[in-house]
């Protein structure tokens, strides 16, 4: 375990230094959830009809997506691209761990650190003035807790499988925004789930970018009821370890075809 | 420290010991690649002849490279859409060799001669067609965790350090990949902090190191968990002299004193002609030649350059057994055959006919040395 943390506390270390990013992007995040709420209040204010989710609730899922926005695997990682793009994969293999694994937690810090370093002053903000909730139960909070981990975890398989996907392809552009469009729309980033039509919610459910916002979000409401949530938490490890698997593979296979460049 | 890392149990197994330090066989430049290695064992005046496995072994040793050929034109690239043709390219052709323990092994050869990719299949980064490989005893590419464990390897043209982390903190991280126990990593790192003059490095981030410096935490980096084997690759590239020369040293002295085994690509020359016993020359992914300096010369030329500085500039050179090949105003450089004329005799033989200010010996250059050999074998080949 020990060289894979040291690659999380290195990748730490580095983040730290940039609080000025920080800073920056959670006064984006911020603004672009004011901006998201008000379009919900138009919205719901408009129409009349019984909508699956109340307002209360999308603010609080508004404002809880702002808040981990860094989360959403939209992107691939740029340490892995770059190492990819310069033949560097040479000089990764040259240590004594899995590559894989220390690719999964450069993810996994590229995910984790600007959430944590970007979430708390949104969500006091938010919470103060903007109309997030607390939940409605310790059993919600419990399982939003649970799921809000394995999202974490399941977000990073699909950003390490994807930055893998570029050992196939040269610049990664093209994988990348994919990559973005499919977690901003599936992940219930763009508008929550529970506002879907109901044939492309279906699609949504049955794509892995539903454990990363939806399901942490819709257990934290107590819209998802606590007792769902061990088969919600379920779908989601299933989710990681089939990911992880894949990538693993893929992974594999990319290195044996691999040819570095430079003679 | 008083007690050296290097020096401890671990760093070295036992059937090592008392041949590691027993450089006369390949010191004296007269190391014989013909025998077996039992007889090169025997010539061992140290008289120790305990098994002593080599730390690489390669035995007609094949990589191919599938490389996908473009069509030229519109035309082809589009074709080159729907069907593509691969040509096969021997990066690697059947190459032998062993390493030993304490050696200093230089590899050379042009570029695209195969010198990476055998340096790549030795550390199980590349899987080989066929052939046998073995270093440190182990296959690489099946154990390649447990092999690169053992290795330390630097290349000129990339950092193997966190270009954002200061210098202690990359060393600190190496510690943690390499799982080297703390006391052990300390007594390492503070050794090589003292011979490559890191300290004022320690806390700038390798962004802003300069490029000799750089080179200087890279050798301190791949050297930290007391690696058997270090592979260099380019480790002079693009330094300035001083640089070099501080590279140069240190590098022979880990050798040399801590029986470190080397094998250093290059294409700067005078790193080979003054780091290494043995030279292994590689060119279209055959070794064309393995010997010590002097047999790769002998090999090729016997000649000598005997380079003159006339009192006249004016002055006609008539010397029997040498062959004027420059001149550059009181400068002569003549080339003429100790098997023929042993040298005291050509220098006095000159002296007698021509007034001379001064007057030198040397070998051929090894470029021109290399490039012959190169010649010789493409004119052999068809």
């Amino acid at each position: 375990m020990k060289p894979y943390l040291a690659v999380v506390a290195a990748r730490f270390r580095v983040h730290v230094q940039y609080r000025a990013a920080a800073l920056a992007g959670a006064g984006t995040q911020l603004f672009w959830g004011l901006i998201r709420v008000m379009i919900f209040e138009a919205f719901y204010r408009s129409s009349t009809a019984v909508q699956p989710i109340s307002m209360a609730q999308v603010a609080s899922y508004v404002w809880l997506s702002q808040a981990t926005f860094a989360m959403l695997p939209d992107h691939v990682e740029a340490e892995i691209r770059d190492t990819i793009r310069d033949g560097n994969v040479a000089s990764e293999l040259l240590r004594p761990v899995d590559i894989y694994w220390v690719w999964y937690c450069r993810c996994l810090s590229f995910t984790l650190i600007p959430t944590l370093m970007r979430c708390f002053p949104i969500l006091l903000l938010a919470g103060l003035f903007f109309g997030l909730k607390p939940p409605p139960s310790a059993a919600a909070a419990a399982a939003a807790g649970a799921a809000l981990l394995g999202a974490m975890l399941l977000s990073s398989a699909i950003t390490a499988l994807v930055s893998i996907g570029l050992l196939w392809t040269i610049s990664g552009e093209g994988i990348a925004r994919l990559s973005f469009a499919a977690a901003y729309l599936f992940s219930g980033m763009m508008l929550p789930l529970p506002l879907f039509p109901d044939w492309l919610r279906a699609i949504a459910v049955a794509l892995p970018y539903h454990g990363v916002i939806d399901v942490p979000f819709r257990l934290y409401l107590g819209h998802i009821p606590p007792s769902a949530a061990p088969a919600a938490l379920a779908a989601q490890a299933g989710w990681i370890v089939a990911l992880v698997l894949a990538g693993r593979l893929l992974l594999k296979r990319g290195l044996t075809r691999l040819v570095v460049q430079g003679g | 420290m008083t007690h050296s890392v290097w020096q401890q149990a671990t760093f070295r197994p036992p059937y090592v010991l008392g041949v590691v330090w027993d450089k006369s066989h390949t010191h004296g430049g007269t190391r014989q690649p013909g025998l077996a290695r039992a007889d090169r064992l025997r010539c061992r005046p140290s008289g120790i002849l305990w098994p002593m496995p080599p730390v690489v072994r390669v035995e007609r040793l094949v990589k191919t490279f599938q490389i996908a050929e473009r069509r030229p034109g519109f035309g082809g690239a589009l074709a080159g859409l729907f069907r593509r043709r691969y040509r096969a390219v021997r990066a690697v052709d059947g190459i032998s060799f062993d390493i030993d323990p304490g050696e200093l092994v230089g590899y050379i050869g042009p570029n695209g001669a195969g010198k990476s990719t055998t340096v790549k299949v030795l550390s199980g980064i590349l899987v080989p067609d066929s052939g046998i490989c073995r270093v440190l005893g182990r296959v690489p590419w099946e154990e390649r965790i447990a092999t690169v464990a053992q290795l330390g390897v630097v290349f000129g043209q990339r950092t193997q350090l966190w270009w954002d982390l200061p210098v202690l903190e990359s060393f600190d991280l190496l510690r943690d990949i390499y799982r080297v126990p703390r006391t052990a990593y300390e007594s390492a790192r503070d050794e090589l902090i003292a011979l490559l003059e890191l300290a004022p490095l320690l806390d700038v981030p390798v962004r802003q190191l300069s490029l000799g410096q750089r080179m200087r935490c890279d050798l301190a980096a791949s050297l930290l968990h007391a690696p058997r084997l270090l592979f260099l690759d380019e480790p002079t590239i693009g330094l300035d002299a001083v640089s070099k020369l501080a590279v140069r040293d240190f590098v022979r002295r880990l050798n040399r004193e801590r029986g470190v085994t080397v094998i250093l690509t290059t294409h700067d020359l005078d790193d080979i002609e003054a780091l290494c016993n043995r030279v292994l020359v590689i060119g279209q992914g055959r070794i064309l030649c393995d010997g010590s300096l002097a047999e790769l010369r002998g090999r090729v030329t016997t000649q000598r350059c005997l380079t003159v500085d006339l009192e006249d500039a004016g002055a006609v050179v008539d010397c029997p057994g040498a062959v004027v090949v420059g001149r550059d105003g009181h400068r002569v450089h003549l080339r003429f055959d100790p098997v023929q004329v042993p040298a005291p005799e050509m220098i006095s033989r000159f002296v007698s006919r021509h007034a001379v200010r001064d007057l030198f010996v040397e070998n051929p250059p090894i470029e021109e040395i290399v490039a012959r050999l190169f010649a010789q074998e493409s004119a052999r080949k068809p």
